[in-house]
Protein backbone atom coordinates (compact mmCIF):
# COMPACT_ATOMS: atom_id res chain seq x y z
CA UNK A 1 0.00 0.00 0.00
CA UNK A 2 1.43 3.30 -1.17
CA UNK A 3 0.66 6.73 0.28
CA UNK A 4 0.59 8.32 -3.18
CA UNK A 5 -1.97 5.84 -4.45
CA UNK A 6 -3.99 6.26 -1.29
CA UNK A 7 -4.07 10.04 -1.74
CA UNK A 8 -5.14 9.63 -5.36
CA UNK A 9 -7.94 7.24 -4.43
CA UNK A 10 -8.95 9.51 -1.55
CA UNK A 11 -9.05 12.55 -3.82
CA UNK A 12 -11.29 10.80 -6.32
CA UNK A 13 -14.11 10.86 -3.78
CA UNK A 14 -14.34 14.66 -4.15
CA UNK A 15 -16.18 16.50 -6.89
CA UNK A 16 -14.76 20.03 -6.56
CA UNK A 17 -11.39 19.72 -4.78
CA UNK A 18 -8.48 19.03 -7.13
CA UNK A 19 -6.63 15.77 -6.42
CA UNK A 20 -3.25 17.56 -6.66
CA UNK A 21 -4.04 19.70 -3.62
CA UNK A 22 -4.13 16.68 -1.28
CA UNK A 23 -1.10 15.84 0.87
CA UNK A 24 -0.65 13.49 3.86
CA UNK A 25 -1.12 16.54 6.12
CA UNK A 26 -4.42 17.64 4.54
CA UNK A 27 -7.02 18.10 7.27
CA UNK A 28 -9.87 16.79 5.14
CA UNK A 29 -12.63 17.62 7.60
CA UNK A 30 -11.84 21.30 7.16
CA UNK A 31 -12.33 21.20 3.38
CA UNK A 32 -15.24 23.24 2.05
CA UNK A 33 -16.54 20.18 0.26
CA UNK A 34 -16.28 17.68 3.12
CA UNK A 35 -19.46 15.99 4.36
CA UNK A 36 -20.59 12.67 5.76
CA UNK A 37 -21.31 11.57 2.18
CA UNK A 38 -17.60 11.91 1.32
CA UNK A 39 -16.83 9.85 4.40
CA UNK A 40 -19.09 7.06 3.12
CA UNK A 41 -17.45 7.23 -0.29
CA UNK A 42 -13.96 7.11 1.28
CA UNK A 43 -14.88 4.11 3.45
CA UNK A 44 -16.37 2.38 0.43
CA UNK A 45 -13.18 3.07 -1.53
CA UNK A 46 -11.02 1.65 1.29
CA UNK A 47 -13.15 -1.49 1.34
CA UNK A 48 -12.95 -1.95 -2.42
CA UNK A 49 -9.31 -1.00 -3.08
CA UNK A 50 -7.69 -2.29 0.10
CA UNK A 51 -10.13 -4.95 1.31
CA UNK A 52 -10.36 -3.30 4.74
CA UNK A 53 -13.70 -2.63 6.41
CA UNK A 54 -13.63 0.51 8.52
CA UNK A 55 -16.76 1.64 10.31
CA UNK A 56 -17.84 5.31 10.24
CA UNK A 57 -17.26 5.51 14.03
CA UNK A 58 -13.70 4.23 13.66
CA UNK A 59 -12.97 6.91 11.08
CA UNK A 60 -14.32 9.71 13.26
CA UNK A 61 -11.12 10.47 15.25
CA UNK A 62 -8.97 10.79 12.11
CA UNK A 63 -8.27 14.34 10.96
CA UNK A 64 -5.52 14.06 8.33
CA UNK A 65 -5.05 11.74 5.39
CA UNK A 66 -1.94 10.39 7.16
CA UNK A 67 -4.03 9.43 10.22
CA UNK A 68 -6.58 7.67 8.04
CA UNK A 69 -3.79 5.92 6.13
CA UNK A 70 -2.30 4.74 9.44
CA UNK A 71 -5.71 3.45 10.51
CA UNK A 72 -5.98 1.41 7.30
CA UNK A 73 -2.41 0.09 7.78
CA UNK A 74 -3.18 -0.92 11.37
CA UNK A 75 -6.03 -3.10 10.09
CA UNK A 76 -4.03 -4.82 7.37
CA UNK B 1 -46.63 -27.28 -39.68
CA UNK B 2 -49.21 -26.78 -36.99
CA UNK B 3 -46.43 -26.06 -34.49
CA UNK B 4 -44.97 -23.41 -36.82
CA UNK B 5 -48.39 -21.81 -37.16
CA UNK B 6 -48.76 -21.63 -33.42
CA UNK B 7 -45.44 -19.82 -33.09
CA UNK B 8 -46.36 -17.35 -35.84
CA UNK B 9 -49.70 -16.79 -34.16
CA UNK B 10 -48.04 -16.27 -30.77
CA UNK B 11 -45.66 -13.71 -32.22
CA UNK B 12 -48.53 -12.00 -33.97
CA UNK B 13 -50.55 -11.83 -30.80
CA UNK B 14 -47.71 -10.69 -28.60
CA UNK B 15 -48.31 -7.05 -27.83
CA UNK B 16 -45.51 -4.65 -27.15
CA UNK B 17 -45.91 -2.32 -24.19
CA UNK B 18 -45.21 1.38 -24.35
CA UNK B 19 -45.18 4.37 -22.07
CA UNK B 20 -47.97 6.43 -23.53
CA UNK B 21 -47.97 9.50 -21.27
CA UNK B 22 -46.63 10.78 -17.94
CA UNK B 23 -47.75 13.59 -15.61
CA UNK B 24 -46.88 14.38 -12.04
CA UNK B 25 -48.24 16.24 -9.06
CA UNK B 26 -46.41 18.11 -6.31
CA UNK B 27 -48.21 19.09 -3.11
CA UNK B 28 -48.67 22.78 -2.52
CA UNK B 29 -46.56 23.23 0.60
CA UNK B 30 -42.89 23.96 -0.11
CA UNK B 31 -40.01 23.41 2.30
CA UNK B 32 -37.07 25.60 1.28
CA UNK B 33 -33.47 25.40 2.44
CA UNK B 34 -33.99 28.79 4.10
CA UNK B 35 -36.80 27.32 6.20
CA UNK B 36 -34.56 24.40 7.19
CA UNK B 37 -31.76 26.82 8.12
CA UNK B 38 -34.19 28.66 10.38
CA UNK B 39 -35.11 25.39 12.11
CA UNK B 40 -31.54 24.15 12.39
CA UNK B 41 -29.37 27.27 12.79
CA UNK B 42 -26.56 25.21 14.30
CA UNK B 43 -26.37 22.97 11.24
CA UNK B 44 -24.81 23.52 7.82
CA UNK B 45 -28.07 23.14 5.88
CA UNK B 46 -26.80 25.03 2.83
CA UNK B 47 -23.71 22.88 2.55
CA UNK B 48 -25.58 19.63 2.95
CA UNK B 49 -28.34 20.75 0.61
CA UNK B 50 -25.85 21.68 -2.09
CA UNK B 51 -24.17 18.33 -1.61
CA UNK B 52 -27.42 16.41 -2.06
CA UNK B 53 -28.47 18.87 -4.76
CA UNK B 54 -31.83 19.95 -3.35
CA UNK B 55 -32.93 23.56 -2.85
CA UNK B 56 -36.60 22.90 -2.12
CA UNK B 57 -38.98 20.03 -1.70
CA UNK B 58 -42.77 19.75 -1.56
CA UNK B 59 -44.53 18.37 1.51
CA UNK B 60 -48.00 16.80 1.59
CA UNK B 61 -50.60 18.64 3.66
CA UNK B 62 -51.49 17.06 6.98
CA UNK B 63 -54.76 15.69 5.61
CA UNK B 64 -53.36 14.82 2.19
CA UNK B 65 -52.42 11.17 1.65
CA UNK B 66 -50.48 9.38 -1.05
CA UNK B 67 -53.82 8.19 -2.50
CA UNK B 68 -55.02 11.82 -2.67
CA UNK B 69 -51.84 12.90 -4.42
CA UNK B 70 -51.95 9.93 -6.78
CA UNK B 71 -55.52 10.86 -7.72
CA UNK B 72 -54.41 14.41 -8.51
CA UNK B 73 -51.49 13.14 -10.61
CA UNK B 74 -53.90 10.97 -12.61
CA UNK B 75 -56.31 13.88 -13.12
CA UNK B 76 -53.38 15.90 -14.46
CA UNK B 77 -52.47 13.03 -16.79
CA UNK B 78 -56.00 12.86 -18.23
CA UNK B 79 -56.19 16.65 -18.68
CA UNK B 80 -52.67 17.28 -19.94
CA UNK B 81 -52.69 14.50 -22.54
CA UNK B 82 -56.43 14.51 -23.37
CA UNK B 83 -56.82 10.94 -22.23
CA UNK B 84 -60.31 9.53 -21.96
CA UNK B 85 -60.31 7.85 -18.53
CA UNK B 86 -62.67 5.15 -19.74
CA UNK B 87 -59.77 3.57 -21.66
CA UNK B 88 -58.05 2.64 -18.37
CA UNK B 89 -58.55 -1.09 -17.83
CA UNK B 90 -56.09 -1.68 -14.97
CA UNK B 91 -54.85 0.45 -12.09
CA UNK B 92 -51.53 -0.20 -10.34
CA UNK B 93 -50.77 1.94 -7.31
CA UNK B 94 -47.28 1.96 -5.85
CA UNK B 95 -46.96 3.33 -2.33
CA UNK B 96 -45.56 2.54 1.09
CA UNK B 97 -48.00 5.00 2.68
CA UNK B 98 -51.48 3.56 2.03
CA UNK B 99 -54.62 5.18 3.45
CA UNK B 100 -55.59 1.98 5.30
CA UNK B 101 -54.47 -1.59 5.86
CA UNK B 102 -57.63 -2.43 4.00
CA UNK B 103 -59.10 -1.76 1.54
CA UNK B 104 -56.27 -1.35 -0.94
CA UNK B 105 -55.79 2.31 -1.88
CA UNK B 106 -56.16 1.48 -5.58
CA UNK B 107 -59.87 0.75 -4.94
CA UNK B 108 -60.29 4.18 -3.34
CA UNK B 109 -58.50 5.81 -6.28
CA UNK B 110 -60.67 3.93 -8.81
CA UNK B 111 -63.72 5.48 -7.19
CA UNK B 112 -62.24 8.98 -6.84
CA UNK B 113 -61.14 9.03 -10.47
CA UNK B 114 -64.44 7.62 -11.70
CA UNK B 115 -62.71 4.79 -13.51
CA UNK B 116 -64.69 1.89 -14.90
CA UNK B 117 -65.64 -0.83 -12.43
CA UNK B 118 -64.81 -3.71 -14.78
CA UNK B 119 -61.09 -3.15 -14.33
CA UNK B 120 -58.38 -4.60 -12.09
CA UNK B 121 -56.84 -2.46 -9.36
CA UNK B 122 -54.20 -3.22 -6.77
CA UNK B 123 -51.52 -1.65 -4.60
CA UNK B 124 -47.94 -2.76 -4.46
CA UNK B 125 -45.53 -1.73 -1.74
CA UNK B 126 -42.14 -0.65 -3.03
CA UNK B 127 -40.00 2.46 -2.68
CA UNK B 128 -37.24 3.67 -4.95
CA UNK B 129 -37.44 0.64 -7.25
CA UNK B 130 -41.24 0.93 -7.51
CA UNK B 131 -41.52 2.65 -10.87
CA UNK B 132 -39.43 0.06 -12.71
CA UNK B 133 -41.39 -2.74 -11.02
CA UNK B 134 -44.64 -1.02 -11.99
CA UNK B 135 -43.54 -0.92 -15.62
CA UNK B 136 -42.67 -4.63 -15.44
CA UNK B 137 -46.11 -5.51 -14.04
CA UNK B 138 -47.84 -3.32 -16.63
CA UNK B 139 -45.86 -4.92 -19.44
CA UNK B 140 -46.82 -8.35 -18.10
CA UNK B 141 -50.50 -7.41 -18.09
CA UNK B 142 -50.25 -6.29 -21.70
CA UNK B 143 -48.19 -9.31 -22.81
CA UNK B 144 -50.69 -11.62 -21.11
CA UNK B 145 -53.58 -9.99 -22.92
CA UNK B 146 -55.10 -9.02 -19.57
CA UNK B 147 -55.18 -5.26 -20.07
CA UNK B 148 -54.32 -2.68 -22.71
CA UNK B 149 -54.21 0.64 -20.87
CA UNK B 150 -52.67 0.43 -17.43
CA UNK B 151 -52.69 3.47 -15.20
CA UNK B 152 -49.54 3.20 -13.09
CA UNK B 153 -49.48 5.63 -10.18
CA UNK B 154 -46.50 6.09 -7.88
CA UNK B 155 -47.05 8.25 -4.80
CA UNK B 156 -45.17 8.74 -1.59
CA UNK B 157 -45.33 10.85 1.56
CA UNK B 158 -42.11 9.99 3.41
CA UNK B 159 -42.42 13.37 5.17
CA UNK B 160 -45.09 11.77 7.35
CA UNK B 161 -42.60 9.09 8.50
CA UNK B 162 -39.82 11.54 9.42
CA UNK B 163 -39.08 12.85 12.89
CA UNK B 164 -39.23 16.68 12.80
CA UNK B 165 -35.61 16.86 14.04
CA UNK B 166 -34.35 14.41 11.38
CA UNK B 167 -32.61 17.18 9.46
CA UNK B 168 -30.71 14.91 7.06
CA UNK B 169 -33.70 13.03 5.72
CA UNK B 170 -35.86 16.17 5.75
CA UNK B 171 -33.25 17.76 3.47
CA UNK B 172 -33.27 14.86 1.02
CA UNK B 173 -36.86 13.62 0.74
CA UNK B 174 -39.80 15.36 -0.91
CA UNK B 175 -43.39 14.20 -1.43
CA UNK B 176 -44.82 13.71 -4.92
CA UNK B 177 -46.99 11.52 -7.11
CA UNK B 178 -46.65 10.54 -10.75
CA UNK B 179 -49.12 8.97 -13.15
CA UNK B 180 -48.05 6.97 -16.19
CA UNK B 181 -50.26 5.39 -18.83
CA UNK B 182 -48.77 2.17 -20.16
CA UNK B 183 -50.47 1.08 -23.38
CA UNK B 184 -50.16 -1.04 -26.49
CA UNK B 185 -48.90 2.12 -28.18
CA UNK B 186 -46.97 5.16 -27.03
CA UNK B 187 -43.71 7.09 -27.26
CA UNK B 188 -41.36 4.70 -25.47
CA UNK B 189 -41.32 0.94 -25.93
CA UNK B 190 -40.67 -0.92 -22.67
CA UNK B 191 -37.95 -3.45 -23.49
CA UNK B 192 -36.26 -5.99 -21.21
CA UNK B 193 -35.90 -5.91 -17.44
CA UNK B 194 -33.42 -6.97 -14.81
CA UNK B 195 -34.82 -7.13 -11.27
CA UNK B 196 -33.24 -7.84 -7.90
CA UNK B 197 -34.15 -8.39 -4.27
CA UNK B 198 -32.13 -8.85 -1.08
CA UNK B 199 -34.14 -8.78 2.13
CA UNK B 200 -30.93 -8.85 4.19
CA UNK B 201 -30.98 -5.07 3.83
CA UNK B 202 -34.49 -4.68 5.27
CA UNK B 203 -33.32 -3.16 8.57
CA UNK B 204 -31.24 -0.46 6.88
CA UNK B 205 -34.17 1.57 5.57
CA UNK B 206 -37.29 0.92 7.57
CA UNK B 207 -40.37 2.32 9.28
CA UNK B 208 -41.14 -0.20 12.02
CA UNK B 209 -44.12 1.38 13.68
CA UNK B 210 -47.72 0.99 12.64
CA UNK B 211 -48.01 -2.42 11.01
CA UNK B 212 -48.44 -5.88 12.55
CA UNK B 213 -44.88 -6.49 13.81
CA UNK B 214 -44.88 -3.30 15.85
CA UNK B 215 -48.38 -1.89 15.87
CA UNK B 216 -47.89 0.67 18.64
CA UNK B 217 -45.36 3.43 19.13
CA UNK B 218 -42.47 2.38 21.34
CA UNK B 219 -41.55 5.90 22.41
CA UNK B 220 -37.90 4.86 22.32
CA UNK B 221 -36.61 8.20 21.02
CA UNK B 222 -33.07 9.30 21.80
CA UNK B 223 -30.66 11.69 20.15
CA UNK B 224 -27.24 10.43 19.06
CA UNK B 225 -24.03 12.43 19.61
CA UNK B 226 -24.64 14.36 16.37
CA UNK B 227 -28.09 15.38 17.60
CA UNK B 228 -29.94 13.09 15.21
CA UNK B 229 -33.17 11.55 16.49
CA UNK B 230 -33.22 7.75 16.63
CA UNK B 231 -36.52 5.96 17.20
CA UNK B 232 -38.28 2.90 15.83
CA UNK B 233 -41.40 5.07 15.61
CA UNK B 234 -39.97 6.99 12.65
CA UNK B 235 -38.19 6.31 9.38
CA UNK B 236 -34.68 4.98 9.93
CA UNK B 237 -32.02 5.02 7.23
CA UNK B 238 -28.52 3.63 7.73
CA UNK B 239 -26.82 5.92 5.23
CA UNK B 240 -23.54 4.00 5.24
CA UNK B 241 -25.13 0.64 4.51
CA UNK B 242 -27.43 2.09 1.83
CA UNK B 243 -24.38 3.72 0.25
CA UNK B 244 -22.52 0.40 0.21
CA UNK B 245 -25.51 -1.52 -1.13
CA UNK B 246 -26.05 0.99 -3.92
CA UNK B 247 -22.43 1.09 -5.00
CA UNK B 248 -22.37 -2.74 -5.11
CA UNK B 249 -25.74 -3.37 -6.75
CA UNK B 250 -26.20 -0.59 -9.30
CA UNK B 251 -23.12 -1.19 -11.52
CA UNK B 252 -24.11 -4.89 -11.75
CA UNK B 253 -27.72 -3.92 -12.43
CA UNK B 254 -26.70 -1.62 -15.29
CA UNK B 255 -24.55 -4.30 -16.86
CA UNK B 256 -27.33 -6.90 -16.56
CA UNK B 257 -29.90 -4.56 -18.11
CA UNK B 258 -27.52 -3.94 -21.01
CA UNK B 259 -27.04 -7.71 -21.47
CA UNK B 260 -30.75 -8.43 -21.39
CA UNK B 261 -31.27 -5.84 -24.11
CA UNK B 262 -28.19 -6.88 -26.11
CA UNK B 263 -26.87 -3.35 -25.95
CA UNK B 264 -23.47 -1.87 -25.18
CA UNK B 265 -23.12 0.97 -22.73
CA UNK B 266 -22.24 3.43 -25.52
CA UNK B 267 -25.54 2.59 -27.24
CA UNK B 268 -27.50 4.14 -24.37
CA UNK B 269 -28.49 7.72 -25.12
CA UNK B 270 -29.63 8.68 -21.63
CA UNK B 271 -29.39 7.11 -18.19
CA UNK B 272 -32.27 7.96 -15.87
CA UNK B 273 -31.53 6.62 -12.40
CA UNK B 274 -33.53 6.88 -9.24
CA UNK B 275 -32.75 10.42 -8.05
CA UNK B 276 -31.43 9.47 -4.61
CA UNK B 277 -29.27 12.54 -4.07
CA UNK B 278 -26.84 14.41 -6.28
CA UNK B 279 -23.65 13.23 -4.60
CA UNK B 280 -24.71 9.58 -4.65
CA UNK B 281 -25.81 9.85 -8.29
CA UNK B 282 -22.52 11.37 -9.40
CA UNK B 283 -20.68 8.76 -7.37
CA UNK B 284 -22.54 6.03 -9.27
CA UNK B 285 -22.08 7.81 -12.57
CA UNK B 286 -18.29 7.88 -12.09
CA UNK B 287 -18.26 4.30 -10.83
CA UNK B 288 -20.07 3.07 -13.96
CA UNK B 289 -18.16 5.49 -16.21
CA UNK B 290 -21.14 7.32 -17.70
CA UNK B 291 -20.62 10.68 -19.43
CA UNK B 292 -22.14 13.60 -17.59
CA UNK B 293 -24.24 14.69 -20.58
CA UNK B 294 -25.82 11.23 -20.80
CA UNK B 295 -26.79 11.19 -17.13
CA UNK B 296 -30.00 12.97 -16.26
CA UNK B 297 -30.37 14.70 -12.91
CA UNK B 298 -33.57 16.41 -11.80
CA UNK B 299 -34.00 16.76 -8.08
CA UNK B 300 -33.08 20.32 -7.20
CA UNK B 301 -36.67 21.52 -6.90
CA UNK B 302 -38.37 18.32 -5.79
CA UNK B 303 -35.87 16.30 -3.76
CA UNK B 304 -35.85 12.51 -3.57
CA UNK B 305 -39.49 11.63 -4.19
CA UNK B 306 -38.90 7.86 -3.79
CA UNK B 307 -40.96 5.93 -6.38
CA UNK B 308 -41.75 9.06 -8.43
CA UNK B 309 -38.20 10.25 -9.11
CA UNK B 310 -37.88 8.34 -12.39
CA UNK B 311 -41.23 9.34 -13.96
CA UNK B 312 -40.66 12.98 -12.89
CA UNK B 313 -37.17 12.88 -14.44
CA UNK B 314 -38.58 11.28 -17.62
CA UNK B 315 -41.23 13.99 -17.86
CA UNK B 316 -38.66 16.76 -17.45
CA UNK B 317 -36.14 15.11 -19.79
CA UNK B 318 -38.90 14.86 -22.38
CA UNK B 319 -39.61 18.58 -22.07
CA UNK B 320 -35.90 19.21 -22.70
CA UNK B 321 -36.08 16.98 -25.80
CA UNK B 322 -33.62 14.55 -24.25
CA UNK B 323 -35.63 11.38 -24.73
CA UNK B 324 -34.15 9.83 -27.85
CA UNK B 325 -32.90 6.38 -28.74
CA UNK B 326 -32.23 4.01 -25.85
CA UNK B 327 -33.00 5.18 -22.32
CA UNK B 328 -31.80 3.07 -19.40
CA UNK B 329 -33.83 3.33 -16.19
CA UNK B 330 -32.52 2.08 -12.84
CA UNK B 331 -34.36 2.12 -9.51
CA UNK B 332 -32.82 0.89 -6.25
CA UNK B 333 -33.34 1.20 -2.53
CA UNK B 334 -35.57 0.12 0.34
CA UNK B 335 -36.03 -3.63 0.58
CA UNK B 336 -33.37 -3.97 -0.68
CA UNK B 337 -35.06 -3.95 -4.04
CA UNK B 338 -33.71 -2.91 -7.41
CA UNK B 339 -34.67 -3.01 -11.04
CA UNK B 340 -33.68 -1.68 -14.44
CA UNK B 341 -35.13 -1.57 -17.94
CA UNK B 342 -34.40 -0.05 -21.34
CA UNK B 343 -36.93 2.20 -23.03
CA UNK B 344 -36.71 2.51 -26.79
CA UNK B 345 -37.97 5.81 -28.12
Amino acid sequence: MEMNDFIKNFGQQFDDTDVSTFTPETRFRELEEWSSLNALAVLNMIGKKYGIKILPDEMKPTQTIQELYDLVLSKK
Amino acid sequence: MAYYRIIVLANYLQMNAYINAISYYLPEKVLTNEALVAEFPEWTVEKVASKVGVTKRHIAAEDETAADMGTKAAEKLFAEHQIDRSVVDFLLFCTQSPDYFLPTSACLIQEKLGLRTNIGALDFNLGCSGYVYGLSLAKGLIAGGIAQNILLITSETYSKHLHPRDKGNRTIFGDAAAATLVSTEGFAEIRNFSLGTDGRGAENLIVKKGAMRQADAKNDLFFDESGNPKSSDFLFMNGGEIFNFTSEAVPILVSEVLNKNELKQNEINLFVFHQANKYMMNYLRKLIDIDQEKFYIHLEKVGNTVSSTIPIALYEAGKEDKLNGNILLAGFGVGYSWGGVVLKI
